[in-house]
């Protein structure tokens, strides 16, 4: 069974060709470490989203591994070069069959 | 009577020793040097990420708030001085936290169409340490970059 | 004997200022814990892209849009838009509400139970927190206009009482901290004031949303006494006393604190 959450995409929606653009991409989601105990001594068992990638108009062009060290609801800021108009897909997939996507259009001009 | 006196005086002589040498076999086991994993696990990390290859002090920048009010959402900034070009660009970057139970904290791919190498994170740090960032240049080379910080707790924690 | 008598009147009226002083000692100027934050910490309250309690105002207005199962209604149906019908309403609360002082969650609970025909949620749930902070978000930037007023004037000297007893193991009350050390460092961090005017928050501490009755709770748990129970009304008047300490101050929900 497939679990998803909300996720959330900040980026500007045009720019200059050939400039770099920031992306904020941030995902709601506990990250329960693997480290952590019930009050009853039982270990909590680890639940983090695992990787997460970005395709421009299905070439990707970033990738991230993420760890248990990595803070609730992750966020990421990156960067990359607008190249030309087109789609970006964002998604998240984790353990226990997480997986959310998100887009974003951006036009280059 | 005499002799069962002596026997029982060195008896407990024996005993107190075998007590004390407990005490430090004891002591020892608790260090903190025990509880925490630590700069080894680290290292092995790091050694898994070049495999063995030498690591260059420099264009690694990883800047981390100095004193941290809570461990569990550390804002992270690392940015490596590279041309992004299709010759020469940063492949990836690995962070490295020291004192967290499990030393590896994310990897990041890049590529010559990701105009600059600046990664901004929240990252969970579970004790004033050093944390490093490894990068893998596109000619496979390693450089590193490191911040020191010290990790605080809110005053009235959540007891439950 | 003139002299003498003039020398005590004039003491007299030297000493009455400085006794309105002494006891408006607690009244320092309101502050908010905002501003006891790191920058990152700030940064990310203020900037909505990275602020993690924006996730449960998503949330919160899917549940407001969502009909009820028993009786197909959603709070859409009587109250309409949400930026309209709530915006200033989190600063109005806690409230006498027909003879019953009422939180905003168990306001929000009311009117599931009475007009959805729904079952109550439970505090600190997903939903609840999602829906108390969509409308405490509607009152962000607006001061609190908690009164004191005839109706809510017993259950105010109830949670004033609260607030300035001693309580728990450690024999604290909240104004030792909140009020005559605010300011001060305890461990690593600042004392703040105390104020409600931010919550929910994205506390880092539970790395999640959580309530003011939650923090609260923590509170207590902190001087090792017994704490109030969620939704009880020990709770809603010591909020109704903190709201009504924090009047003036504008609201900051969701905030994020450590």
């Amino acid at each position: 069974m497939s679990k998803t959450s909300r996720t959330s995409i900040s980026m500007p929606s045009s720019a200059k060709k050939g400039s770099i653009i920031e992306i904020r991409a941030i995902a709601q989601h506990d990250m329960e470490s693997g480290f952590r105990y019930t009050e009853g001594g039982k270990l909590i068992p680890r639940d983090i989203i695992r990787v997460f990638t970005c395709t421009y108009n299905n070439v990707e062009v970033f990738k991230a591994d993420f760890y248990s060290g990595i803070g609730a609801n992750p966020l990421i800021i990156f960067t990359t070069l607008a190249t030309e108009t087109g789609t970006l897909e964002f998604k998240w997939t984790g353990d226990d069959g997480y997986e959310a996507v998100n887009q974003a259009n951006l036009t280059v001009t | 009577m005499c002799k069962d006196f002596i026997v029982q005086k060195s008896r407990r002589a024996w005993l107190k020793k075998i007590q004390k040498l407990a005490f430090l076999t004891l002591g020892a086991w608790f260090s903190p040097l025990t509880v925490f994993a630590k700069p080894e696990d680290a290292t092995k990390a790091i050694t898994e990420i070049t495999g063995g290859k030498p690591v260059i002090n420099g264009k690694v920048n990883l800047v981390i708030p100095p004193l941290v009010e809570n461990g569990n959402l550390v804002v992270l900034k690392v940015s490596v001085e590279s041309p992004m070009t299709p010759n020469d660009y940063v492949k990836s970057i690995h962070v490295i936290a020291e004192g967290n139970p499990l030393p590896n904290i994310f990897t990041v791919y890049l590529t010559p169409r990701s105009g600059s190498a600046n990664i901004t994170t929240r990252v969970r740090l579970a004790d004033s340490q050093i944390v490093r960032a490894i990068a893998q240049m596109s000619n496979g080379s390693f450089y590193q970059g490191q911040a020191e910080t010290l990790v605080t707790l809110s005053a009235c924690t959540e007891m439950v | 004997m003139k002299q003498w008598q003039l020398l005590f009147t004039g003491c007299l009226i030297f000493s009455v200022p400085i006794v309105f002083a002494a006891t408006d000692a607690g009244k320092q100027k309101l502050q908010s814990s905002y501003e006891l934050m790191s920058a990152e910490n700030k940064a990310m309250q203020d900037d909505p892209s990275l602020n993690p309690a924006m996730f449960w105002v998503g949330d919160g207005e899917a549940l407001w849009n969502k009909p009820s199962a028993q009786n197909n209604k959603s709070c859409a149906s009587c109250h309409g838009n949400v930026q309209k019908s709530m915006r200033g309403v989190a600063t109005a609360f806690p409230k006498m509400i027909k003879g019953r002082l009422q939180t905003l969650e168990g306001q929000i609970n009311q009117c599931r139970v009475g007009a959805q025909g729904a079952l109550a949620l439970p505090y600190d749930s997903k939903e609840l927190l999602s829906l108390t902070a969509l409308i405490a978000n509607q009152s962000k930037g607006m001061p609190i206009t908690v009164r004191e007023t005839p109706e809510n004037k017993a259950a105010m000297q109830k949670g004033r009482q609260s607030f300035y007893e001693r309580m728990g193991q450690l024999n604290l009350s909240c104004a030792q901290c909140h009020e005559e050390r605010a300011g001060l460092k305890l461990g690593g961090s600042f004392i703040p004031q105390g104020h409600p005017n931010a919550y929910p928050i994205y506390r880092l501490e539970w790395q999640t949303l959580g309530s003011l009755q939650r923090r609260l709770r923590n509170c207590m748990s902190g001087v090792r006494a017994q704490q109030y129970e969620y939704g009880s009304p020990e709770m809603a008047q010591l909020e109704l006393f903190l709201m009504w300490r924090a009047r003036g101050l504008p609201m900051e929900s969701p905030g994020v604190r450590p």
